[in-house]
């Protein structure tokens, strides 16, 4: 094989979906063989990854400017390879793989990966940022204005090396300061208002000092003592024109990393579980999330409360989810076996009408549905119960009874359409033999029918399983998992599936969020999807050698 | 749950409508103005009913200072995890609407700065300015009260207000309404908030206060006064007269109302619009015990946010901006409640309606802030619920109170 033939190939492939020139003959020639030369499909590779690279180099960027490393790595990365991969000969069957693998790292691995990550730390309320951000809060926090003290007209300085300082109006008497110089008087007449006329200083202009972000953050961060004492507090400004008087309580020593009370004498000490804490026990309020190694997973086994309610909460996912495959499975092939007998009439109009269900948006049914199952005001007990107290929402097995119920209802339609295409695909001539055998109807659709069928639906059976497991939509909007397990922590209902009591274990609704045991969870629960999901694959070969 | 997908629909309208906004807004004049501070954006949060008041103010703001303030509209309860979760990584906004009940999560979160109103600390209620307030630091500039109060059918009970439920039921029942009252549950969810007043007649708070008023951890809705609460919940249940039921959910309790089947409920100021077909007043929650029907008293108002790196500006925009009677008046209008500048909150109290949630309000306690506050809710509305549903009150109350005084200990 020529070199030259190699690249022509080579080329082709890049260009477009190769199927067809490759398979069409000796007569359908590649469209980059046309050409001497690099060709018309390198002239497109090379725009495609032109733009890609233009884009790829965008993100890194704007990933550098906000130092986010992991994400610059990974695109760098992942350019990288792409480049390589599209520009070299060796790398041809990755050439069709690379995209769909870049999709699935992007989009598969690394939401994974980030989950399996937070699963391993205590991040949630009270442990929202990095410590750094901790101790910002704390000095925030441990920060208070001086009681009594007035509002100075203030206006910021600079000196020459672009040291800043306040400049404040003491009822007349202009006072300027740093950081590391006390507020002292200087000889100026002034009138009102915010110093404009400071000897020795620069005036910063407000309209600078707005627009100028660096320096916004330096006059925030900055204080001006008002004394040699630092009990007397200091000077700060929170709209860059007034200052007022201020001290804190809680000191940062970067050196040994602990925050220390100055008016108790308090030192509070980082712990492994991300708060700071003092030796008799007492925190600040903010902490910053850390590793907290199997601690989530462990707790969602031994913490009492919550594996016994997580415990009732999965055996009735599982029920939930066969059932929700099982029953609208069979009714959907009882219609669909009733419907494809020809002695029918208007067979089309009524397959018509039993597809409608599967046309309305599931949250919208669910949210009928918890109008008619209302107890009292609901169509239910009042149609078909002759108005019967019947407190379908309240109670755990008739709200299980009714949330079933509602999803084989949103469901059949599915198993119907799936059905009866099966069921008109099936050979006739077998069953047309079958029926010469002597073969009642029922044992046609037991040895024929059915395993047929089956062949054909188990894979969809396995998907809405998985459906069915996470089925948030249903039970969120239906009754959001009620009634409630009495004593289960996190609001943990008797209807909640798995994946709604990630939800109210996360605190998404509002009150105490706990995003690491939520990560936590969802791990379990792909763990058990993917299990399941492998064992019923590897079940379903077996019917298709009947 | 259909009104949450409208909401956020138009939010995301909206915000892409102010996106396009926001890129025109760049070009206005910089040179004549005292302040200059063009080239810096705001982002403030708000929802979706305050939206065209800080838009008012904020068109003022640019104006006069050439910034762009960028508002994005969110549901008013997704704010608060998604500011917890979105500041500490840099993508939160600089300004945040939130209620005060939010503050004990927020700071322990780390997510909020502290301000200072200065001078103007005086035109404030001081309600207001306590609830915004943890452990001695304001952390929020408030702009509105709200609690919950009994709202009554004129033309079938006229506005005289009950002193008692027991009287307030005999006149329901005397009107001829067919019921004398209903009242939200939230379906089977339950809803303490709504059921507080009728909780605090009989002296079982959430949590104790201590002298100063603020909240400890320690909870109070134990003993033989709550004891009393779970039974006269029992006894007003399914399996008692049925006044309280938890078939009655936000939608069908406005419903019942509206349509003249009910002579009292009880409810906050969000849902008068819901009640356009009669004639209401609106008084104070008669007491169903001993003591005073005190409901939470809720504040709503600005946050910072500890992360902003406009916070100089920031300040500025909430304190001169924000923090003035126009515009503490423009929120008003856009969103009635009641006001926590005290000029307006005197304005519009002229107002019956009003008036009836300010003295409501008057009887209030502030909803604790604490953080201990979030594991309240699940325990505290599932007991309830279940014993309006008629399992067995005492026990299922104080088996609540034990799960949840174990759950603040661990």
């Amino acid at each position: 094989m020529s070199v030259q033939h190699d690249e022509a190939q080579d080329l082709e492939t890049t260009s477009g979906p190769p199927s067809t020139s490759r398979r069409g003959g000796p007569s359908a020639e590649s469209h980059s063989r046309g050409w001497r030369g690099l060709g018309w499909g390198f002239l497109v590779k090379l725009a495609i990854m032109a733009v890609i690279n233009a884009l790829g180099l965008l993100a890194l960027i704007s990933a550098f400017r906000v130092e986010s490393w992991w994400i610059f790595g990974i695109t760098l990365a992942l350019l990288v390879i792409a480049d390589i991969v599209y520009f070299t000969k060796k790398a041809l069957p990755l050439k069709y793989l690379l995209p769909g693998l870049a999709f699935l790292f992007v989009f598969q691995i690394f939401v994974f990966g980030y989950t399996a990550y937070i699963a391993f730390t205590n991040y949630g309320t009270g442990h929202a940022g990095s410590m750094e951000q901790a101790v910002d809060a704390a000095l925030i926090q441990g920060e208070r204005r001086v009681e009594g003290s007035p509002t100075y007209p203030l206006s910021i300085v600079e000196r020459l090396g672009g040291e800043l300082g306040f400049a404040i109006n003491d009822g007349g008497e202009v006072l300027v300061g740093t950081e590391n110089e006390p507020l002292s008087s200087v000889d100026v007449p002034a009138a009102s208002g915010a110093p404009s006329d400071v000897p020795g200083w620069t005036v910063v202009d407000r309209g600078r000092l707005l627009s100028d972000q660096e320096l916004q953050a330096a006059v925030v961060d900055l204080r001006v003592p008002v004394s040699e004492d630092p009990n007397d507090g200091a000077i700060r400004t929170r709209d860059g024109s007034s200052g007022a008087v201020y001290t804190s309580t809680l000191v940062w020593d970067e050196e040994a990393q602990t925050i220390t009370d100055t008016v108790s004498g308090t030192v509070y000490a980082p712990n492994d579980r991300g708060s700071f804490v003092a030796e008799d026990g007492s925190s600040l309020p903010t902490g910053w999330y850390v590793n907290v190694g199997f601690d989530n997973f462990l707790a969602i086994f031994t913490d009492p409360a919550l594996a016994e309610a997580l415990l009732i909460v999965t055996i009735w996912t599982f029920a939930f989810a066969l059932l929700s495959v099982v029953l609208p499975f069979a009714l959907g092939l009882l219609f669909a076996l009733v419907f494809n007998d020809p002695r029918i009439r208007a067979r089309k109009f009524l397959r018509v009408l039993f597809i409608l269900p599967y046309a309305f948006p599931a949250f919208l049914s669910a949210l009928l549905f918890r109008g008619m199952f209302n107890a009292e005001f609901g169509v239910i007990n009042d149609l078909f119960f002759f108005g019967a107290d019947i407190n379908w929402l309240g109670d755990p097995w008739l709200a299980r009874g009714a949330v079933l119920f509602v999803n084989v209802w949103l469901s059949f339609p599915y198993w119907f359409l799936v059905c009866t295409g099966a069921l008109q695909s099936l050979p006739s001539d077998t069953l047309e033999a079958a029926d010469i055998d002597g073969a009642g109807k029922f044992r046609r659709f037991r040895s024929i029918i059915l395993p047929l069928l089956l062949v054909s639906t188990a894979p969809l059976a396995i998907a809405s399983f998985a459906v069915g497991f996470n089925n948030f939509t249903v039970i969120y909007i239906f009754n959001d998992g009620g009634p409630v397990i009495p004593g289960a922590p996190y609001r943990l209902g008797s209807t909640d599936l798995l994946i709604t009591a990630i939800f109210d274990i996360a605190g998404i609704s509002g009150g105490v969020a706990n995003y690491g045991l939520a990560s936590a969870l969802s791990i379990l629960v792909f763990i058990v999807i993917g299990l399941i999901a492998a064992i019923v694959f590897r079940q379903t070969r077996r019917l298709e050698n009947f | 749950m259909r009104k949450h997908i409208g909401m956020s629909a138009l939010a995301l309208a909206s915000v892409a409508v102010l996106a396009g906004c926001a890129g025109g807004g760049d070009t206005s004049d910089e040179s004549s103005e005292p302040v200059d501070a063009s080239g810096v954006e705001l982002t403030v949060w708000v929802d979706e009913n305050r939206e065209p008041a800080v838009e008012a103010a904020a068109a003022t703001f640019e104006e006069e200072t050439g910034a762009t303030v960028t508002l994005v509209q969110k549901n008013f309860e997704d704010i608060r995890n998604d500011f917890i979760t979105q500041v500490p990584t840099g993508e939160g906004p600089d300004i945040t609407i939130g209620a005060h009940d939010w503050l004990g999560a927020l700071v322990s979160a780390g997510v909020v700065n502290t301000i200072d109103l200065a001078d103007k600390t005086g035109e404030f209620e001081q309600v207001a300015l306590d609830a915004m307030t943890y452990d001695g630091q304001l952390y929020a500039l408030p702009y509105s009260l709200e609690a919950i109060a009994l709202i009554q059918n004129v033309d079938l009970v006229g506005e005289e207000a009950p002193a008692t439920w027991d009287e307030m039921i005999q006149n329901g029942i005397d009107s001829g309404a067919e019921r004398p009252f209903v009242i939200n549950t939230a379906g089977q969810t339950g809803d303490g908030y709504t059921m507080y007043p009728f909780q605090t007649s009989f002296d079982a708070p959430v949590f104790v206060q201590d002298s100063s008023g603020s909240y400890t951890n320690e909870v109070g809705m134990g003993g033989a006064n709550g004891d009393a609460f779970a039974e006269w919940l029992a006894e007003n249940g399914e399996s008692g007269t049925g006044y309280i039921s938890t078939t009655v959910d936000y939608a069908i309790n406005n419903e019942l109302f509206n349509s003249g089947e009910a002579a009292y409920t009880v409810q906050g100021p969000w849902a008068i619009g819901e009640y356009p077909d009669v004639n209401v007043a609106v008084n104070p929650v008669p007491p169903a015990g001993d003591g005073t029907a005190a409901p939470f008293v809720g504040v709503q108002g600005f946050y910072l946010s500890s992360q902003s790196e406009n916070a100089l500006i920031a300040q500025e925009f909430l304190v001169n901006y924000i923090a003035t009677e126009e515009a503490q008046r423009a929120l008003y209008e856009a969103d009635p409640r009641i006001p926590a500048w005290s000029t307006v909150a005197e304005e519009v109290a002229s107002d019956p309606i009003i008036a009836g949630f300010l003295a409501s309000s008057q009887n209030g306690v502030p909803m604790p802030s604490i953080p201990e506050m979030g594991s309240v809710w699940d325990f505290w509305n599932a007991a309830q619920a279940q014993i309006i549903a008629g399992s067995d009150p005492v026990p299922t109350w104080n088996t609540m109170v034990g799960d949840l005084e174990a759950e603040l200990g661990g």
